[in-house]
């Protein structure tokens, strides 16, 4: 079982590389939107990117209204 | 007269090998209007005569962000803008019509069709997709039906065509929530034939097509017949159904609000 603190920084670990942005650079609390530059269709790419990754399935009705990585990490944590 | 090849605005195509290769190539992401259509006409058009030279047909997109973002909403919004209630219907109606015309002709063609899709294969791009025989998936495809929250179903054969493919469950989930789904989960529901690496898609299309052309073509294309009948009954339902839901107000904000959105996440329904 992934711990919470775990998903969150394997979630910042994952954008940076897949964002091509300094992982020292992103920072738990804030918006990904702005802190990775992206607009919707890489929005896509990300939540494809951790499905793939944490093997889980995440609805993307669930992501509307969310912005930062702490919370986009407890919505996946609640379906490992 | 079919054109052994052709380089359009919105797709080309070419025969090598027997396997006829249609790629999309529209800006911003392969969305179907009427542009799109006419091309897809004349591809529909050349098929009589690409298919006595070849065995099968891979459809893939050139565009980095995906196969298809599906029906050209911008376009459809503009259209109903500048006509009258009852016009506009027509005009969806005619367009209904003959992208039905032109999915039909490409299901029922008697070579393997083969999707190579990655990236977003929304609405009507996944019911392009959903008309060839076997999908490939790139591992970053993501598969949706939005159309729900405009006030509409799928109008290019989504329902019929899905029905035809997996389970009424699967379909009901798809359709009624609206959620996008990965390319794992397509094959998980039977949709996806194969999922491959990023940016694998179109070489394993290929791969696949080169086996295909192993077996003796009239074979092929009989148990193609056998197994999978177009649901015309259902197909001419569907534009019904469509066109009877286009015309309420609530359609026309849909498209207001999705076509001036400024939301980070407008492909979210």
């Amino acid at each position: 079982m992934e711990t919470a603190e775990k998903t969150l920084d394997e979630i910042l670990t994952l954008a940076a590389a897949h964002f091509k942005v300094p992982r020292e650079k992103l920072s738990p609390d804030e918006d990904f939107f702005k802190a990775l530059g992206i607009d919707s269709l890489q929005t896509l790419d990300l939540l494809t990117k951790l499905e793939n990754h944490f093997r889980v399935e995440l609805p993307d009705y669930e992501l509307q209204g969310v912005t930062d990585f702490r919370t986009l990490a407890a919505r996946i944590q609640a379906r490992l | 007269m079919g054109e052994k090849q052709f380089q359009g605005q919105a797709l080309s195509w070419q025969v090598q090998s027997g396997v006829i290769e249609l790629a999309l190539h529209r800006d911003p992401c392969n969305e179907l209007g009427t542009l799109s259509l006419g091309e897809l006409e004349r591809f529909a058009a050349a098929l009589d005569e690409l298919e006595k030279d070849a065995h099968a047909l891979i459809v893939y997109s050139e565009l980095k962000p995906g196969f298809c973002a599906g029906a050209d909403l911008r376009e459809l919004y503009q259209q109903s803008q500048t006509m009258e209630k009852s016009e506009a219907l027509r005009g969806v109606r005619d367009f209904l019509e003959r992208i039905h015309r032109v999915l039909n002709r490409i299901d029922a063609a008697p070579l393997t069709t083969i999707a190579a899709v990655h990236g977003v294969t929304f609405g009507g791009g996944f019911e392009l997709a959903l008309v060839c025989d076997l999908i490939i998936a790139d591992k970053m495809a993501r598969f949706c039906f939005p159309e729900l929250r405009l006030g509409l179903i799928p109008g290019f054969g989504g329902i019929p065509r899905l029905k035809r493919d997996v389970g009424n469950a699967v379909i009901r989930d798809l359709l009624l929530t609206g959620r996008s789904f990965n390319a794992a989960k397509a094959q998980q529901i039977g949709l996806a034939s194969q999922v491959v690496s990023e940016g694998e898609a179109l070489r394993a299309a290929r791969a696949t097509a080169e086996q295909i052309g192993k077996f003796d073509r009239q074979t092929a294309a009989a148990a193609k017949q056998f197994i999978k009948p177009v649901p015309l009954e259902e197909l001419r339902k569907e534009i019904d159904v469509f066109c009877e839901l286009f015309s309420r107000p609530a359609v026309q904000a849909g498209l207001k609000k999705f076509v001036q959105s400024t939301d980070a996440q407008p492909y979210l329904p």
